[in-house]
């Protein structure tokens, strides 16, 4: 398990390799759903106050 | 297609006419030019062997700048005072009537910076032997950035503030013709043969004309609905 | 030939439905192979004989530069058909694509800058590859910034979609000459190591990769593309059919 970790050596480059990248995953999808979410809300408030414009 | 001919014939004229009426706009790029040429000696050292190592960078980079100062004025009073859409509803192919105009601003502002820029390179210590090659290639390379100026200028037509955006569009899609451009330079300083990369920078030019009036048409179209 | 498929395809309600249906199947198995190619490269996967276990850097840089290039791609193709059909789902998926892709282009120049650091002892050379990803890291970022500058929705998708098509010609060539530039500038004894032979147990969980990321990139479109639908229908009536159900 200490040798998958220290990645033979280059644990330092490796690992924050990988956890950069599913960082940008983790946050390309929160704010793909976001960015939906926000276009929702907005029709909805529009809908609500009556505004179709 | 003659009236078009004749439209692309006018078009040349009037920009030309009001280009001379305002001599000190077209004097500036060629002043950035030359400060740009100026200010790299003082940066970096006067010796001349440091000088010619990079001269070509400086020589392009500086046309690369002076030509989008430039460019960015292409549309701007054609835009404000009704113009564009004069020529847009004109009949005439708009295309045409714009590769005209990109032809007349290379002339005013290509062409007067290949033309300076011998002066330059013999000022940044480049043996004279290699002054027509630069030329050459300057020229060449100012038809294709004009194109393609002409196509990013066209796009942030009526954005308050485009100056910075324009570079933002226009530098990176450059690359290509920083590279070979300065390359066919250094080539011309070493004395080597450099007409592969001048016939890249010939290949941009055409594919250039070719495509970046058909692009700046539909973006002016754009900029007009 | 029947184009009733492409019409409906370009219709608006039926896009936002048939996507909201779809996000879950590319979702899910994005995720199954993302995380069975991760297993197999940085566990299963032999270290390279010359670059030990530094090498599995691949399995996270790669891929993210071909979601880059891809997601580039079908910008592009989106805003072509839509300038040419005046389709606005194209102009909604292009918009879409971007900042997808920007953000995978950071992804791919900074795991190459990690990958930089064992192989060339430095963060930074200016290889062609990683080159190439930062002319395209700004070419995204004009794009973007073109669309915030303008007001109009409609004028800011039509221009941005002349600026893509002008961009997906010059993104070859941008690579073709940052690759010419570097044969003539390559300074010698600056790579360490030789570039990575690839064996099929090295191969196969980059392949699963690809496929992983790949479902990845239309997974995120599909649920940004509803989002850009709802704000370029703002007046159709399906819109509020929609949300009020």
């Amino acid at each position: 398990m200490s040798g998958f970790l220290s990645m033979g050596g280059y644990a330092s480059s490796v690992w924050p390799a990988v956890a950069l990248t599913f960082g940008i995953i983790a946050w390309n999808i929160v704010a793909a759903r976001r960015s939906f979410a926000a276009a929702r809300a907005e029709a909805r408030r529009r809908i609500a106050a009556g505004d179709p414009s | 297609m003659s009236g078009t001919w004749q439209a692309a014939r006018l078009v040349v004229e009037r920009d030309l006419r009001l280009a001379f009426r305002n001599r000190g706009q077209l004097l500036h790029p060629l002043l950035f030019f030359a400060i740009v040429a100026t200010l790299f000696p003082l940066a970096l050292s006067p010796e001349p062997s440091r000088l010619r190592d990079v001269a070509p960078g400086v020589l392009w980079i500086g046309a690369l700048l002076a030509s989008l100062l430039a460019v960015e004025f292409l549309y701007r009073e054609d835009a404000q005072d009704g113009t564009l859409e004069q020529f847009a509803l004109s009949g005439r192919s708009l295309t045409w009537l714009l590769f005209a105009k990109t032809a007349t601003h290379w002339l005013l502002s290509g062409l007067p910076l290949a033309l300076m820029s011998p002066i330059a390179a013999y000022a940044l210590a480049v043996p004279p032997a290699a002054l027509p090659g630069i030329v050459a290639a300057v020229s060449i390379g100012t038809i294709a950035l004009s194109l393609l100026g002409a196509v990013s200028a066209a796009l942030t037509i009526g954005i308050r503030r485009g100056g910075a955006l324009l570079s933002l569009l226009t530098l990176p899609l450059a690359v290509p013709l920083l590279i070979f451009g300065a390359q066919a330079t250094a080539r011309a300083i070493e004395g080597s043969d450099m007409a592969a990369p001048l016939y890249f920078l010939a290949a941009f030019a055409v594919l250039g004309v070719t495509l970046a009036p058909l692009a700046a048409a539909a973006a002016v179209r754009i900029s007009l609905e | 030939m029947d184009w009733t498929w492409f019409h409906r395809f370009g219709s608006p309600p039926h896009l936002y439905g048939l996507a909201g249906r779809l996000v879950p199947w590319f979702a899910w198995p994005a995720a199954l192979a993302i995380a069975a190619g991760l297993y197999g490269g940085l566990v299963l996967a032999p270290p390279d004989y010359q670059q030990g276990d530094g090498f599995r850097i691949i399995y996270v840089h790669a891929p993210s530069a071909w979601l880059s290039l891809m997601a580039y791609t079908w910008m592009a193709v989106a805003a072509a058909i839509g300038l040419v059909w005046r389709m606005k789902v194209a102009h909604a998926m292009a918009a879409s694509c971007a900042p997808i892709g920007a953000w995978f282009t950071v992804a791919a120049l900074c795991t190459g800058m990690l990958w930089g650091k064992p192989m060339w002892g430095t963060y930074w050379v200016w290889d062609p590859r990683l080159t190439a990803e930062l002319v395209l890291l700004f070419l995204y970022l004009g794009y973007l910034g073109l669309r915030s500058a303008i007001e109009d929705p409609q004028r800011a998708d039509r221009a941005s979609a002349v600026l893509a098509v002008v961009g997906v010609v010059n993104v070859p060539i941008v690579r073709y000459s940052v690759e010419w530039w570097n044969s003539i500038h390559q300074a010698p004894s600056v790579m360490k190591f030789g570039k990575p032979t690839i064996s099929w147990p090295m191969l196969t969980p980059l392949l699963i990769m690809f496929v992983g990321f790949t479902l990845l990139f239309l997974a995120l479109v599909l649920v940004r593309v509803r989002g850009e639908i709802l704000r370029r229908e703002r007046q159709a009536r399906w819109v509020s059919e929609v949300i009020a159900a």
